[in-house]
């Protein structure tokens, strides 16, 4: 495989509602920071690829105005996935195999405030069968957290890991939420839904993120330490929730394995765990022992920009090794009802 | 023998799964200004600090040039039809009686067409080249939205010269 | 063409029509790519990966369907990805499953491309009274039929022209038994006659609202070559520009003439009309035939109605464009992409049956989308590059 590396990255500060900036002005200075970071110049980034979703924004073509922020003239070599837009960045990493462009620019966004987020990802369902009884997302993940817990985990595994990651975001300027306080004053706050209590689920978010990815030389050339993508791979699950082992996610193991997480020592992983149980799940799934940092960004029980928050896992990833913090590094990021696709990418520092 | 109820051997052909989601728009920075200015019977554009051409409606960018659009530059509620359609397709929502015309309308001072209705004439007489004029909605019926002019009009004037508007055909 | 060797090795389609009542989308998509398989002589199994596309999640009312989908099309514990660029999407799908191989990540992709339209209100969903704008928006026409009046103004053509589009292509249909539209008594005057839906479209000079789904079988050089009657693709592009900027050419828009350039360029082609022996071009409405001939280079800027007029793109014409009847005989949207370019590796691979253009050895995909900003197409040939 040919070297490509994460050479730029940069996101809106989350926040739940945007109230003065539609998406192209959230967008455009993100894109322009990350272009400018990479040290590329606009013009000859080589591909341009985006990931966002109409349903978040009421509009058919929602992605279409995405093409304002980037200055997509003269005509651009461009794509776009109706998905996060870590596979944005996946399908970026594979163009950059044919090697005949050395950079693309990846960028997502997601403006959850202008709908009820709950009941539109409701739409994700089979749409004869599951999503005509409206059961919204929260409710869905309360039915995966039920089962988790029978399966022999307890509430308290839960709050630690959302009182780690809030407290965690606050050495993270662009999180959304952030505070220091015990898995015991978390445990004492009531149900949302059900084993759910409000700090196990996500904010929603608005904002966007924009990574550039550059190939082999130029990578070296723009950045003094690329984080080098060394594996990345994503698989899909069965969509039916009694089809599949809500407790365990065979796709996140899967593509861990693919992607290579095990052979050798990981020093940090940004897990994109919308729900805080999801996260225990997702280190067993990918090997990750206790002596790996998991969300130093606060994950996405801090920020959880829909469509943007697997590429800023990557992006976050990426940037502990860029700025030496980390040699190893596992970003994740996932699609759909209880972690149905998943989405692993290894990035290490050169040797 | 009770009454025989549907056929269980008979296929389903379709179920009714109405979605109903609700939400609300924002119009971002850049469009708040272009009708809040509508709302007083004004046309404000942007102007692109690179490229210096006019958009109207404003989209706080210059797409071409990829940067932020910050100049406020007012127009003319006049201008010349570049090209247009007689639309008589009946679909669901619609508010205007068939036939119209919607047209493609280069506003003086404007280096973008602006899409709206063309009435009080009829369909036939429409053409390129046509001058034509905004007819708003009494100030007090005025809201932050395009709709606030109800249409636009033969504005009386000749004819503009094809070459005047041939580059936005 | 960058990357490595790919080539089409199987193709699908369902029967296009406006209501598959007997079938789920699943299914819809299940039967297009059976028979893609089928014709690969391959099976579920073999698949490494599976690319799916289709036009705004709007159009049927599901978010993501790819994630509803990932049983039906055997994609569970595989990779799957799910792209959106508006109508070109079905040929940007058949792209990102070939830059998989290109890339040299996988050896076998499925692709597959659908529209459910009968499930929900197209028409509906794009006419939608947008806050803030004026309520004058009526479906696709209403965009394209002001572009087309500038292209009659621009370049002079006479009135007919349209109507001989509109005729020729579903006389293509005819040929083509899973096309939507068998209008079996099809002519100038029936064109002609038809009421304007959106002057100076006529109803028959539209395309039709359909059901349907396409899929094809992509491979690398090894499985190829073990294959009876591999389309080898021996060019890519796409190009997109945005919307609206002032001094935009919306009726020959340089993104296009852009993606041309680069894929004959990949190709080895310098003479388009001379060495292209068909097009599958996306023409949702008659106008479109000439304009994206003078966009894709086979006339120059005002003459592309020239060809039609002439009978040029007509099935014995020295450039047939759209064989199968194209987008005006079948409209599944998402899916209409795609179609174009699995007709055009029908085409090289002799497999095209009724319609089967004599002695194809190059042929040309292409779609469009968006406001005439998308473009995606591909080159296909008979003889290994």
């Amino acid at each position: 495989m040919r070297d490509v590396a994460v050479v730029a990255f940069a996101q809106s500060r989350a926040v739940r509602a945007e109230e003065g900036a539609n998406e192209v002005e959230i967008l455009m200075p993100v894109v322009s920071a990350a272009i400018e970071r990479s040290g590329v110049p606009r013009k000859e980034i080589g591909f341009t690829v985006s990931g966002s979703c109409d349903y978040l924004a009421g509009v058919p073509f929602a992605f279409v105005q995405g093409l304002d922020a980037v200055g997509a003239w003269p005509p651009i070599r461009e794509s776009h996935v109706e998905m996060d837009g870590a596979w944005a960045l996946y399908e970026a990493w594979v163009r950059l195999q044919h090697g005949d462009v050395d950079s693309a620019l990846v960028y997502a966004f997601g403006k959850s405030s202008l709908g009820d987020l709950p009941q539109v990802l409701t739409l994700q369902l089979d749409p004869y069968c599951m999503a005509p009884l409206w059961p919204d997302s929260i409710s869905i993940a309360a039915l995966q957290a039920r089962a988790w817990l029978e399966a022999g985990h307890d509430e308290r595994e839960m709050a630690e890991v959302a009182a780690r990651s809030r407290k965690a975001a606050l050495a993270n300027p662009m999180a959304q939420v952030a505070q220091d306080l015990t898995p015991e004053e978390l445990l004492k706050q009531p149900y949302l839904v059900s084993p759910l209590r409000r700090h196990d689920c996500p904010p929603i978010s608005d904002g966007a993120a924009a990574v550039v990815l550059a190939a082999g030389g130029l990578a070296r050339e723009v950045s003094e330490r690329p984080a080098w993508i060394r594996g990345i791979d994503h698989r899909i699950e069965p969509h039916g929730l009694g089809v599949r082992d809500l407790t365990h996610s065979p796709s996140t193991r899967l593509a861990g394995e693919r992607a290579g997480v095990g052979r050798a020592t990981v020093d940090v992983a940004e897990l994109h765990a919308p729900f805080s149980f999801q996260e225990v799940i997702l280190r067993q799934a990918l090997g990750l022992g206790p002596d790996v940092e998991v969300n130093p960004s606060g994950g996405a029980l801090a920020a959880n920009v829909m469509m943007g928050a697997g590429l800023v896992r990557i992006g976050e990833a990426a940037g502990r090794v860029s700025d030496g913090g980390a040699g190893r590094a596992v970003a994740h990021a996932t699609s759909g009802p209880c972690l149905q696709q998943n989405l692993v990418c290894v990035l290490e520092a050169d040797q | 023998m009770t009454e025989a109820g549907p056929d269980p051997n008979e296929p389903v052909r379709s179920i009714r799964a109405p979605v109903h989601l609700e939400y609300h728009f924002m119009p971002g920075r850049a469009s708040s200004r272009f009708l809040r200015g509508v709302e007083q019977g004004r046309l404000l554009g942007q102007r692109c600090p690179q490229c210096a051409k006019v958009y109207v409606p404003p989209r706080g960018a210059c797409a071409a040039c990829g940067v932020p659009t910050d100049e406020e530059v007012e127009v003319a509620d006049r201008g010349t039809v570049t090209t247009f359609c007689v639309v008589n397709v009946p679909f669901h929502g619609q508010k205007i009686k068939l036939p119209y015309v919607s047209a493609t309308i280069l506003l003086d001072g404007a280096d973008i067409g602006l899409f709206h209705l063309l009435q009080e004439v009829d369909a036939e007489k429409v053409h390129m080249g046509m001058r034509v004029e905004a007819v708003w909605a009494p100030p007090e019926q005025r809201k932050p939205t395009l709709e606030s002019i109800l249409h636009f009009r033969p504005s009386g004037e000749p004819d503009a010269d094809y070459e005047t508007y041939k580059d936005h055909v | 063409m960058s990357g490595q060797l790919c080539a089409v090795v199987g193709v699908g389609q369902t029967k296009y029509s406006s209501t598959r009542g007997d079938v789920s989308i699943a299914g819809l998509c299940r039967e297009a790519a059976g028979r893609a398989l089928e014709d690969a002589g391959m099976t579920w199994r073999d698949i490494d990966a599976v690319v799916i596309g289709k036009a705004p999640d709007m159009f049927e009312g599901v978010m993501m369907p790819e994630l509803y989908l990932a049983d039906a099309l055997g994609a569970a514990g595989k990779p799957m990805l799910r792209v959106h660029t508006a109508g070109s999407v079905g040929g940007s799908t058949a792209l990102v499953a070939a830059s998989l191989v290109q890339g040299g990540i996988h050896q076998r992709v499925l692709t597959v491309a659908f529209e459910k339209q009968s499930e929900s209100d197209a028409m509906w969903a794009l006419s939608r009274p947008m806050p803030f704008a004026p309520p004058t928006l009526a479906g696709a026409g209403g965009y394209f039929a002001p572009l087309i009046r500038s292209y009659i103004r621009r370049s002079g053509a006479p009135d007919h022209i349209g109507i001989m589009v509109g005729v020729k292509d579903r006389q293509n249909a005819l040929r083509n038994p899973y096309a939507h539209l068998q209008i079996e008594d099809i002519s100038f005057e029936k064109v002609a006659e038809s009421p304007m839906l959106w002057d100076p479209i006529r109803y028959l000079e539209t395309c039709p609202s359909s059901d349907g789904a396409c899929a094809m079988v992509l491979v690398d050089e090894p499985t190829a070559g073990r294959s009876p009657d591999p389309a080898w693709i021996v060019g890519t592009a796409m190009r997109s520009e945005p919307t609206m900027f002032a001094g935009r050419d919306a009726v020959n828009p340089r993104a296009g003439r852009d993606c041309a350039a680069d894929l004959y360029a990949q190709a080895g082609i310098t003479d388009p009309r001379g060495q292209i022996d068909c097009a599958e071009i996306y023409v949702p409405f008659s106008w479109y035939e000439p304009m994206w001939m003078e966009n894709l280079g086979f006339a120059a800027e005002g003459e592309g109605w020239k060809m039609t007029d002439s009978g040029a793109t007509a099935f014995d014409g020295d450039l047939p464009v759209n064989p199968s009847g194209g987008v005006l005989s079948s409209n599944p949207i998402g899916a209409s992409g795609m179609i174009r370019f699995a007709e055009a590796a029908l085409q090289v691979r002799g497999k095209a049956g009724e319609h089967q253009v004599a002695g194809a050895g190059q042929a040309l995909g292409h779609a469009y989308g968006g406001g005439s900003q998308f473009f995606a197409m591909w080159i296909v040939r008979a003889q290994k590059p």
